[in-house]
């Protein structure tokens, strides 16, 4: 028998009392959380930790920011969350400071390259929405060094 | 209930994962397979990043280095960009992962898994300097589209592998090769599976270079999962989307490879230069092969204040595409007057290089050093952005930092 045949055997050995082991620990866990905590789901206190889990509601605004992305709560907010953050984040949105003729060439081109759906009537409200709330900034040939961190150097 | 499915699935995963992995195959397990979380929260933690690391999106992922991160001379996977265009690929295996060869111009397909790569072929480790295209897009007026890069989005580390030479030498390649394209196992944002998110390649004369890899370590160690584990392209020098991540396939082509990302716009500029903002035509632009020259000041962080009389060491690295950094100058009055500081060699070709100096200033006040570097034709750094082109490629311009004297 070689050397890897013996190894199998003896793991499969191992393996098995293993599979016992944790089916028993499994079994134990299951009926010991059942008894600590099955009836907690009437609880008050479990009413709050679902609130934990189910707090994720893609709608949510808070300070004039929809949370789920970032963006800016304005006209033309819906529209946009759900045609411009499916495939790719929001990040990338408000990075880029475009006007409304680049930003219907660069729509043009997602629906070229990047399988982007027709958006008929809602791309004119989304490019509303982004040169209002993300309109281009002129930084001419080169920009001063801004939000410098100062701190001592020893 | 939720909760409870919670707890019984994770109990399940933890001794699935006792039994299955530490015991029996704990000996042949791929040191990457991690039931990927991919939705975690915490990228820094996901990809064992540096927490001042910038993420510029999420989705796909695209985080960039400052400046003062990327002090090290070989760049640590801490402080290395991520660029991705499409969805990290998940459960790769590099036992079972094969390279396949095919294309108009291969005489034969072909496959290796990355054992027969190992064994078959002899391992190079070169440190190779990757920059993306589009590092410092940030800057450029009026704006590209795009990842808005900084200055982060470049890194020198060693890579480890078989040259892509030998390789396709033992495939066999047609005289009428012009170009290889790679094919890799990322998907597309769209989750369209016949969709490729990148493929991009290089002209022949770059894929029989030297030090252009087909590498499966990076620093001495598996590539990290997010820089293209367990096998990647890594063509230095030029623009890092060339060497493709997770490769799992080369087409060897008699025609420039025309994958996705290799037209239109991407990773394109004018082939004569236009005036900011100008329309160009989709023949009028020409690909980006070498980078061009530039340099960073990674010590000090922006932002010293030192004492009246103090002296400031500066240090940094230089680099230039396929050339080498001939000339290292730093100036501390906006380029009125310049001081050479010395550069040393690089380690090999395409590798990055360091400077340094050390700085007195005439009196107190406000400061900015601004570092330029000259490549090996003369050609340097300018202070100003480079020619506008509509993605905003390869932004050159110095890199400078403010300090402040007593």
């Amino acid at each position: 028998m070689s050397e890897q045949n013996k190894f199998w055997k003896s793991s499969r050995r191992i393996y098995r009392f293993l599979i016992v082991v944790c089916v028993l620990a499994l079994v134990s866990g299951i009926v010991i959380f059942y008894l600590n905590y099955g009836d907690t789901d009437t609880d008050k206190n479990a009413e709050n930790e679902y609130t934990t889990f189910s707090d994720d509601d893609p709608d949510r605004i808070e300070d004039g920011i929809h949370v789920r992305t970032g963006l800016v709560d304005a006209p033309g907010l819906q529209e946009t969350v759900n045609n411009c953050t499916s495939c790719h984040s929001a990040k990338l949105v408000m990075q880029n400071r475009m006007g409304a003729e680049r930003w219907h060439a660069t729509i043009r081109w997602m629906q070229k390259t990047q399988n982007l759906w027709p958006l008929g009537e809602n791309e004119a409200i989304i490019v509303d929405y982004l040169v209002t709330n993300y309109p281009p900034k002129s930084k001419g040939r080169r920009e001063t060094l801004a939000d410098v961190d100062w701190y001592e150097l020893r | 209930m939720q909760r409870r499915k919670f707890v019984q699935k994770a109990t399940l995963a933890s001794m699935t994962a006792l039994l299955g992995t530490d015991i029996v195959f704990g000996n042949t397990l791929p040191d990457h397979y991690l039931p990927l979380g991919l939705q975690d929260p915490d990228p820094f933690k996901m990809f064992n990043k540096n927490k001042e690391m910038v993420i510029l999106n999420d989705k796909p992922w695209n985080i960039e280095a400052q400046a003062h991160l990327l002090d090290d001379k070989i760049t640590p996977n801490s402080a290395m960009f991520i660029r991705n265009n499409g969805l990290v690929p998940e459960d790769l295996d590099a036992t079972t992962w094969t390279l396949a060869f095919d294309g108009e111009s291969v005489k034969q397909s072909k496959s290796y898994t990355i054992q027969e790569l190992k064994s078959k072929f002899k391992t190079h480790t070169y440190q190779l300097t990757l920059e993306c295209g589009g590092n410092g897009r940030s800057e450029f007026n009026p704006p590209a589209n795009g990842n808005q890069w900084t200055i982060g989005a470049v890194s020198s580390a060693k890579w480890t592998g078989v040259r892509l030479r030998d390789v396709l030498e033992d495939v066999g390649v047609k005289p009428d090769a012009v170009y290889i394209g790679y094919h890799a196992a990322d998907t597309h944002l769209s989750q369209n599976p016949n969709t490729e998110p990148i493929s991009r390649g290089v002209p022949m004369s770059k894929a029989m270079q030297d030090e252009t890899l087909l590498a499966f370590q990076m620093n001495g160690a598996d590539i990290p999962l997010a820089h293209g584990y367990p096998l990647r392209l890594v063509a230095g020098g030029w623009p890092a989307s060339v060497s493709g991540k997770w490769l799992n396939r080369i087409s060897v082509r008699n025609i420039v490879h025309d994958g996705e990302k290799m037209d239109g716009d991407s990773y394109r500029v004018p082939c004569e230069p236009v005036a900011p903002g100008e329309e160009v035509e989709d023949e009028e632009m020409c690909i980006i092969e070498s980078m061009p020259v530039k340099s960073l000041i990674t010590y000090p962080k922006s932002g010293a204040m030192l004492k009246e009389g103090q002296s400031l060491n500066i240090r940094g690295h230089a680099w230039a595409g396929e050339l080498e950094v001939a000339q290292m100058e730093y100036s501390i009055d906006f380029g009125a007057t310049w001081k050479d500081c010395p550069i040393e060699k690089p380690v090999n070709r395409l590798a990055w290089q360091h400077f340094s100096a050390k700085i007195d200033f005439p009196k107190n006040g406000y400061y900015e050093v601004w570092a330029r570097a000259t490549d090996a034709k003369g050609v340097s750094q300018p202070m100003v952005l480079p020619g506008w082109n509509p993605k905003g490629y390869l932004n050159n311009a110095c890199h400078r930092i403010a300090v402040k004297i007593g």
